[in-house]
C-alpha cells in the first residue's frame, strides 16, 4: 500500500468503490441503449419458451396432483429466466477481457472490486427488466399469481437465484479464454435445465432422475416460487421438495459464496 | 491539449528529478520458462524510450510489470517512485496504458467513450482537447466499432492521457495499422513528447524506434541487449567496417574498426594495381539490430576483427 492509499479514510474509499460500480455499470446501460434490438431479443426469448410450452406441449402435460399446466410452468420458466442469465453475464465478461477493456479498468484509478461489482449491478438491473417483460407475458396469457406480498417474496427468490448465477457466470467468464466458449454453456445449460421440476414434476420422472432433479440447485427455488405465486406445485417429492424455501435460500447462498471466493481469486489470478 | 506535464524544473523535487522508471534484476517466468531474464532499465523523466524486440521476446510481460498489471517474480521495480505491484489508485491516476488489445466493437461513439471514461479519473482532461489532441475531431461522433485501426488507437491513447499521466505505456501501438496511419499515429506520440510526457513504448518496428524514441532498449530472449540512442546502437557492431574487394575469381573481406588502416596497408601492398570492386561499408542500423537479435550471425565471426587479410 502506497501512503497516499493508506491516509485514504475508509468512508471515502467505500464512496468511490460505489461510485467506481455505478459507472461501470452505466457502461453497460449506455451500451444496452444502443442496442434494444439485442436486449429485446434476450428478454423476448423466454417468452418464446412460455408460449411453446404453455400451448404447443401444454396441452399434453399433466400436473401430478392436479392443477393447470400454464400455472405449474409460469414460475419454472421465472427461474429458468434467471439461470439463462449466465450466458448474459459470461458473454460480457469473456468479451471484456478479450477486447483489453478489463486490463484497462486494472490499470485506471479506479476501485478494483468496482470492474465486478459494476458487473453484478448491470446484470441484476438487466434481470429485473426481463423479469417485468416475462411476468408481463405471463399475465397477458391469464396467468394469475396469488397475492401482493408473497409475489414479492418470489420476486425476491428469483433475483437471489440470478446473484448465484451471476457469480457462476463472472467466474466462467474470467476462466475462458475466448468467446467462443460461451457456447459451450448455452448448450450445457438445457440438460441442466431440463433435469430440474421446471418443465415437468421431478414425481414425474424414474427414481434416480427424480432424486437429481429435485436436487438440483433450481428445483428449491421453482418449488417455492411455485407455492409463493399460489400454483400447483406437484404432488410427491422427498425431503428436498418437502424442504423447498430452506433449499431456494441455502442453494443460491452457497453458490454465490462458493463462486465469488472463485472469481476473487480468478480476479488476482490475471496479473499471474 | 491545454494541460500537460512539464520536464522537471531546476528547482524540481527529489522525487521529481528521479527516473521515472528504475528497474533492477527483473525476472519473470512462466512455468519452467524465464520470459524476463534479469533486465535492468531506467527511464528518464521526459524521454521516450522505446523497447524493440523480436515477437515473443519478452516486451509485454516487461511492460504490464511496470504497469502494475502483471507480478513479477524478482528484482526491483520503481515506475514513478513506486512499486507497481503494491502502488494504490493515486499512482494509477499519474500513468496511462495504452494495450495491445483494440477494444473493438464498442457501440459508443468516440465522445461518449471519453465522457464515460473521464468519470474514473480524479481530475480528467477534457474531452474535446483530448479528441483534438490525437486528430480525432472529424470521428468524434463515429461509433468506436466504425473507427479505422488507426483511429482506434488514437482513441486508446486519448483514453490514456485522460488523467494527465506523467507517464504513458504503449504496447506495440502501430502493430497492423498501414504506413500512412502509422505516420499519423507518431505525430500523436512526438506531441506528446513536446508536451512533456514521458513514454514508454514497445515495438518490432526498428524505424519505429528509430523515429521516435530518444533512446532504445534492444530486448531479446527475455534480456536487454542493448541500450543506446537509435543513432549510436549497436556500438561496436556499428563501428566494424567491411572492406571488400575483387581478387582473382572470388572476394576478400576484412572487418576492421580501422577501415583507414586496413586500407593504407592495402594500397601500400599494392601502389600501382587498381584494387577491383573495392567498397567499404559500415553496418547500417538494421542490420545492427539484426546481429543483436541473433537473426544474423554478427559480421566479424567468420572473418578476422583485428584487420589482417587472409
Amino acid at each position: 500500500m502506497t501512503a497516499a492509499v493508506v491516509r485514504e479514510p475508509v468512508a471515502d474509499r467505500l464512496r468511490w468503490a460505489v461510485a467506481d460500480a455505478f459507472a461501470v455499470a452505466g457502461r453497460d446501460v449506455a451500451h444496452w441503449r444502443r442496442q434494444p434490438v439485442a436486449v429485446l431479443v434476450n428478454a423476448l426469448f423466454p417468452v418464446l419458451l412460455l408460449l411453446m410450452f404453455t400451448y404447443l406441449l401444454g396441452g399434453g402435460m399433466v400436473v401430478p396432483g392436479g392443477g393447470g399446466y400454464r400455472d405449474f410452468l409460469v414460475p419454472g420458466m421465472l427461474a429458468l429466466a434467471m439461470v439463462f442469465g449466465v450466458e448474459a453475464t459470461m458473454t460480457a465478461v469473456v468479451t471484456d477481457t478479450a477486447r483489453g477493456i478489463t486490463d484497462r479498468f486494472r490499470s485506471l484509478p479506479m476501485a478494483p472490486s468496482a470492474v465486478v461489482a459494476g458487473r453484478c449491478l448491470a446484470d441484476m438491473a438487466s434481470s429485473v427488466l426481463g423479469l417485468l417483460v416475462l411476468v408481463t407475458a405471463a399475465l397477458a396469457i391469464g396467468w394469475r399469481p396469488a397475492g401482493l406480498v408473497p409475489s414479492l417474496a418470489a420476486i425476491g427468490l428469483l433475483l437471489l437465484l440470478r446473484l448465484a448465477f451471476l457469480w457462476i457466470g463472472i467466474y466462467l467468464g474470467l476462466l475462458a479464454r475466448d468467446p467462443s466458449a460461451v457456447m459451450a454453456v448455452q448448450i450445457l445449460v438445457w440438460p441442466f435445465a431440463f433435469l430440474s421440476n421446471a418443465f415437468v414434476a421431478a414425481s414425474a420422472m424414474p427414481g434416480w432422475l427424480a432424486v437429481l432433479a429435485e436436487w438440483n440447485p433450481v428445483a428449491g427455488t421453482v418449488t417455492a416460487v411455485r407455492d409463493l405465486f399460489g400454483a400447483p406445485v406437484g404432488s410427491g417429492g422427498g425431503w428436498a421438495t418437502e424442504h423447498a424455501a430452506l433449499l431456494a435460500v441455502v442453494w443460491p447462498v452457497v453458490l454465490t459464496a462458493v463462486f465469488a471466493a472463485l472469481s476473487v481469486r480468478r480476479f488476482q489470478a490475471l496479473s499471474r | 491539449m491545454t494541460t500537460t506535464q512539464q520536464a522537471p524544473a531546476p528547482g524540481a523535487t527529489a522525487a521529481e528529478r528521479s527516473p521515472a522508471v528504475r528497474v533492477r534484476g527483473l525476472t519473470k517466468r512462466y512455468g519452467q520458462r524465464t520470459v524476463v531474464d534479469g533486465i535492468d532499465l531506467e527511464v528518464r523523466r521526459g524521454e521516450v524510450f522505446a523497447l524493440l524486440g523480436p515477437n515473443g521476446a519478452g516486451k509485454t510481460t516487461t511492460v504490464e510489470i511496470l504497469e502494475g498489471l502483471r507480478r513479477r517474480d524478482g528484482g526491483e521495480v520503481l515506475v514513478l517512485g513506486e512499486d507497481p505491484a503494491t502502488a494504490g489508485r493515486s499512482w494509477r491516476d499519474r500513468i496511462g496504458v495504452v494495450g495491445q488489445a483494440t477494444g473493438a466493437g464498442d457501440a459508443l461513439t468516440v465522445r461518449e467513450t471519453l465522457d464515460h471514461y473521464a468519470v474514473y479519473h480524479a481530475e480528467a482532461e477534457g474531452t474535446d482537447e483530448l479528441i483534438a489532441a490525437v486528430g480525432l475531431t472529424e470521428a468524434a461522433g463515429v461509433r468506436s466499432a466504425r473507427l479505422s485501426g488507426g483511429q482506434r488507437r488514437r482513441l486508446e491513447v486519448a483514453l490514456s492521457m485522460q488523467g494527465r499521466p506523467e507517464l504513458l505505456f504503449l504496447d506495440e501501438p502501430t502493430t497492423g495499422l498501414d504506413p500512412v496511419a502509422r505516420r499519423q499515429f507518431w505525430t500523436v506520440l512526438e506531441r506528446l513528447r513536446a508536451g512533456g510526457t514521458t513514454i514508454l513504448l514497445t515495438t518490432h518496428y526498428l524505424d519505429e524506434a528509430a523515429h521516435l524514441a530518444d533512446r532504445v532498449g534492444v530486448i531479446d530472449a527475455g534480456r536487454l541487449v542493448d541500450v543506446a540512442p537509435p543513432e549510436e546502437m549497436g556500438g561496436e557492431l556499428r563501428a566494424r567496417s567491411t572492406v571488400r574487394w575483387r581478387e582473382g575469381d572470388g572476394f576478400r573481406t576484412v572487418v576492421t574498426t580501422e577501415p583507414s588502416a586496413v586500407l593504407r596497408d592495402l594500397l601500400a601492398a599494392r601502389p600501382l594495381a587498381e584494387l577491383p570492386d573495392l567498397t567499404v561499408t559500415r553496418p547500417g542500423l538494421e542490420e545492427v539490430y539484426l546481429q543483436l537479435v541473433g537473426a544474423v550471425p554478427a559480421s566479424g565471426t567468420a572473418t578476422d576483427a583485428d584487420g589482417g587479410t587472409r
